[in-house]
């Protein structure tokens, strides 16, 4: 019985080890599988996942207007103050006056990508953006303006 | 067969010999001067192996683990190695202030020294051997075990825990797996009935002792691997370096090419055993023969027997590559119990069918 257990824990040790062994032995066979990135030299070539974080953006339209209402719900979301909505009242064609924002402010050097205030904004008028190179010389370019200059709400958003 | 052919290495070592003799016509002064030459020719030869071996170690692994390697310095990284040997040469030596500075010193020396020892009776070719000593197999496995006395020195004398306790590990690994080795050489001495390495070279003349003694001879083959991964303290036997717990074992307070020579040493142990592992049970320079083919063997015999040698001994310093980046290191109990309750049992039954085989010539 003993020699049985012996022999037999001797086996399924060489098996174990062979699986692995046949594992690391598929990989050096087969380069196509590494995965590494050579990075700056692949740039022009470079594919980010989709949910990668590299930065908020406020996308745009042709006509240069944006989503955003000014509700201010993703500065409240976020957890590091990095975002500062200035809003103004702006006076319709209608003659009403109305809330819209006049800056966007976000402090990309304070920024963690948490991703809370894509998640909070009713409205999805911003979303993680992929660029990721963000190095400066002045940590005053950090902070950027989302709203693009003279840039409208997009119709039909605030309803 | 034993006259050297026109191109060999062996013919060169003659050719040398021949016109040194009429250039030095005293006898000492011409042994020495050949000594010297052999061993400036041995150490450039061990350097230039040793970048080889640790440039294929780093793409070896690389390719492993699904990743490029070193790719920068030159060609595909082929001399990474140069400039990280560079970079060790421009750093302070250092010693620690407790250690003892005789011993600190002198342990890298021994490594050293010791691993190029063992070189010497390796047949690098057909006829072309430094020093055909008629018990190699026994003075290799005595050298390469002496290697732990420059381990423990280093451990002691760096007054550092951590390198006393890689030190002492190092001294219950080598000790015991020193038996698994020399038993599993043993089977192959019995099968050839000479400790000498170039007979035992040309007794697989007509196949490889690994064909010719079948299982027993492929069991030897395999614990000779495991004991000598862990007799050189590689992964996954590296308990002695163990970076995790150990922050590089013995030679944690090692710096700049003191610290190199110990990877020196380590790369010269890896060669050393593939070479003995693929002499005794891969024929070594021997062409690979079957037997009753001399068409087949005419053929084979044209490979250069250099070609041979190399072949069988980076296939084997490739295999224990492989372990090293497959495997999870072992516990110390793990370790022991590894050589104590299977493999030195194993080896000693297999010793027993192996001198039965041997007696009633049950082999090829
Ligand atoms: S990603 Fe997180 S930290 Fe960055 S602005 Fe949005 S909520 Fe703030
Ligand atoms: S970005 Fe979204 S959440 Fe933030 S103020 Fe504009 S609409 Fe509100």
């Amino acid at each position: 019985m003993f020699l049985k257990n012996y022999i037999g824990d001797i086996f399924s040790s060489i098996k174990s080890l062979l699986t692995g062994m046949k594992l690391t032995g598929y990989y050096f066979t087969h380069l196509k599988e590494i995965v590494t990135e050579e990075y700056p030299d692949n740039r022009g070539t470079l594919k980010m996942a989709e949910r990668f974080r590299g930065e908020v953006i406020m996308p745009h339209n042709e006509n240069n207007e944006h989503r955003c209402t000014g509700c201010q719900a993703c500065e409240l979301a976020c957890p590091n103050a990095s975002i500062k909505i200035v809003t103004k009242q702006e006076t319709q064609p209608d003659g009403k006056k109305k809330k819209r924002i006049d800056t966007f402010v976000y402090r990309l050097d304070m920024c963690t990508f948490c991703n809370l205030c894509v998640n909070a904004c009713p409205s999805e008028a911003i979303v993680m953006g992929q660029k990721f190179e963000h190095s400066v010389y002045d940590k005053k370019q950090l902070k950027k303006i989302l709203n693009f200059p003279n840039s409208k709400l997009m119709e039909g958003v605030e309803e | 067969m034993n006259t050297p052919t026109p191109y060999s290495f062996a013919s060169l070592a003659t050719g040398i010999h021949a016109w040194l003799r009429q250039a030095i016509s005293n006898d000492t002064l011409l042994q020495v001067t050949e000594m010297v030459i052999t061993g400036v020719c041995l150490l450039v030869f061990l350097v230039l192996l040793c970048f080889f071996l640790g440039y294929m170690e780093r793409k070896v692994a690389a390719f492993m683990e699904i990743r490029l390697g070193p790719n920068r310095v030159g060609p595909k990284g082929s001399l990474q190695i140069v400039a990280d040997t560079l970079k060790l040469l421009f750093k302070e030596g250092l010693t620690p202030n407790g250690a003892d500075k005789f011993l600190f010193n002198l342990a890298p020396g021994i490594m050293v020294v010791t691993s190029m020892m063992a070189v010497a009776p390796i047949a690098f070719a057909k006829n072309f051997q430094i020093w055909d000593i008629n018990i190699g197999v026994l003075y290799v496995s005595a050298i390469s075990s002496m290697a732990v006395i420059g381990i423990l020195m280093a451990g002691w004398s760096s007054n550092n825990k951590y390198s006393l306790i890689g030190a002492m590990r190092s001294g219950a690994q080598i000790v015991s797996y020193e038996l698994s080795i020399g038993l599993s050489l043993i089977t192959i001495v019995i099968l050839s009935g000479s400790l000498q390495l170039s007979e035992i070279v040309e007794s697989q003349a007509n196949g490889w002792w690994i064909f010719k003694g079948h299982i027993p001879v492929i069991i030897a083959f395999v614990i000779f691997i495991i004991a000598s991964t862990a007799e050189i303290n590689r992964a996954p036997f590296d308990l002695t370096e163990a970076e995790q717990e150990l922050t590089g074992g013995f030679h944690t307070e090692y710096a700049g090419m003191k610290f190199a020579m110990f990877l020196l040493s380590e790369y010269i142990n890896l060669f050393i055993v593939s070479a003995i592992a693929a002499t005794i049970f891969l024929g070594g320079w021997m062409p690979f023969h079957i037997g009753s083919l001399p068409a087949f063997n005419h053929v084979m015999d044209y490979i250069p027997s250099f070609m041979w040698f190399f072949g069988k001994t980076f296939f084997i310093v490739f295999i224990i590559m492989w372990f090293r980046w497959t495997f999870p290191r072992l516990r110390i109990d793990q370790l022991l119990n590894l050589e104590w309750k299977y493999l030195l049992p194993i080896s000693m039954v297999n010793i027993l069918i192996v001198t039965a085989m041997a007696i009633f010539g049950w082999h090829f």
